[in-house]
């Protein structure tokens, strides 16, 4: 810190500068899109302003809510799934070393397996179902969960687990006060990995296997040639995952740090 | 009356692979603790007092021999640990209300006992916040918040500078008067050990085994006097072959 005052200053014009560099490199963005668009002339590339129409046309038909509500309660769904069972797994193989030598082939077998034949095989042993279709999705995700918080589960301090012990905690009190805390950076950075996965799988599910939903309109879209509707989705769908970022998982994260100096 | 019985034949570490034996922490241990007394166990750093420890508070279980607790005793144990291992993502008043077996009172006791060492103050702070003698109180506090009737000790004043150990020793005294427990209190420290307990029992280096206990009858006042405290190392801790000397049971 020096001398001048300015350390109170510092820290707000440094989130303005990288927010104004965040603009700046946005509205470069469109504006190459704008210029290859009206240099290419064709509608398989349209410009911003026929996707911000196609846009507020979505919107006023009320079709973009509906679908893009859709989407987003599937994800949501799979989502909480995969985070509590693959948190389970994760610390019961973090904790138990037989376990974790037992369940660690099977654990490859699903990280490698392709997210697409999970997701056919849900829908021909379960049928063209909203529970096929969202489990589906949470299958894909629950390896990636289990790996990192196993990770987590792995590095639980002794120290802390024999304080709990001679001090009678119980089950459930060691869980919530001792062992949740120190797993949660390691399920912050799951969620925050998987919720990205996790709805781009539950396009594929929808354009698989389901009538509603962005992945359905996607997929009518591509019947049509419509590409400036898809990108008007796309780009309503980003917005929204975007704000989830920003208003669950960051500040869920930053009070779970709280205690860090 | 007995409080704590403790007779271990052998406690060994697990060796490396396929090799039988492993490494021999303690061996022929034996000594009682009667109820409310402050006993001091005295022995070279490394030399097993805290694994001693672990057997008697129930952590570590694999170990030859028996410790017995009478009923009293063993309904409510604090274990004061040579870090301070407080939770760094609770705060001060937490770490102290976490210990205390539910019910409504419990952060008002909490506060109490925040007060009693001295740190009410710090209450909603974190560990991290805190220096490390200020976390040793709040260790300290949530040890008393359990109304132990037996607590462990573990070089609980260790890397402090000698004038705030001084002060946590007083502390520690005066929170006893309140409210009496049984103390096994580990050290390596001889001045700290006269200055506090009511036995010592001396241990030899590894694999550690008790060479001979002393009955410490001094007063408050010559247990605050350096030369008292030196005079008694001198005559009765500086010859550990001597055993028997001064020793009860």
């Amino acid at each position: 810190m020096t001398a001048t005052g300015i350390p109170d200053l510092k820290p707000q014009s440094n989130i303005l500068r990288s927010a104004g560099w965040s603009a700046t490199s946005l509205i470069c963005l469109i504006a190459v899109w704008w210029v290859a668009a009206l240099v290419i002339d064709s509608r398989n590339l349209p410009a911003p302003d026929q996707v911000f129409a196609s846009f507020t046309d979505a919107l006023a038909s009320g079709e973009l809510v509906t679908h893009v509500s859709i989407t987003l309660a599937r994800v949501l769904v799979s989502f909480v799934l995969a985070m509590v069972i693959g948190s389970a797994i994760g610390i019961f193989m973090g904790r138990s070393e037989k376990l974790n030598s037992f369940f660690d082939g099977w654990l490859v077998l699903a990280l490698n397996l392709p997210a697409l034949v999970t997701i056919i095989l849900c829908y021909i042993w379960f049928g063209l179902t909203e529970v096929a279709a969202v489990t589906a999705v949470a299958i894909n995700k629950i390896p990636n969960v289990s790996v990192t918080v196993r990770e987590g589960a792995r590095a639980i301090s002794t120290d802390l687990m024999e304080m709990a012990q001679a001090y009678q905690f119980g089950k459930w009190k060691t869980f919530r006060h001792v062992v949740l805390p120190q797993l949660n950076p390691f399920i912050a950075a799951a969620a925050r990995s998987g919720l990205a996965l996790v709805w781009k799988i539950v396009l594929v599910v929808e354009l698989l296997g389901r009538s509603d939903g962005v992945g359905f309109q996607l997929h009518l879209f591509f019947q049509l040639f419509d590409v400036a509707g898809l990108l008007a989705y796309a780009i309503a769908f980003i917005m929204v995952v975007q704000l989830i970022e920003l208003l669950v998982l960051q500040p869920w994260e930053r009070s779970a740090n709280r205690w860090r100096r | 009356m007995t409080a704590v019985s403790i007779n271990i034949k052998a406690k060994r570490y697990p060796g490396g692979a396929g090799g039988k034996s492993g490494h021999l922490a303690l061996s022929d241990t034996r000594f009682e603790v009667n109820q409310n007394e402050f006993v001091c166990v005295l022995g070279p750093s490394g030399c097993g007092k805290t694994t001693l420890l672990n057997l008697i508070a129930g952590i570590d279980k694999s170990y030859d021999g028996e410790i017995t607790l009478s009923a009293a005793v063993s309904r409510s144990l604090a274990y004061v640990f040579q870090t301070p291992r407080l939770l760094p993502w609770r705060t001060a008043a937490q770490n102290v209300e976490l210990a205390i077996d539910g019910g409504a009172s419990s952060s008002s006791l909490s506060m109490d006992l925040l007060a009693a060492v001295g740190i009410e103050k710090f209450a909603a702070n974190y560990p991290g916040e805190l220096s490390l003698g200020m976390q040793r109180r709040v260790s300290l506090a949530r040890a008393f918040a359990r109304r132990p009737s037996l607590m462990l000790m573990d070089e609980p004043f260790v890397s402090l500078d000698p004038d705030a150990a001084r002060e946590l020793r007083r502390l520690l005294k005066q929170m006893l008067v309140q409210q009496p427990a049984t103390i096994i209190f580990v050290t390596h420290d001889h001045r700290e050990a006269v200055q506090l307990a009511d036995r010592i029992v001396v241990m030899s280096g590894a694999p550690a085994k008790v060479v001979k206990q002393v009955r410490v009858l001094m007063s408050d006042n010559q247990r605050n006097e350096v030369a008292s405290v030196d005079e008694f190392i001198e005559k009765n801790l500086t010859e550990p072959r001597r055993a028997g000397q001064g020793a009860s049971t």
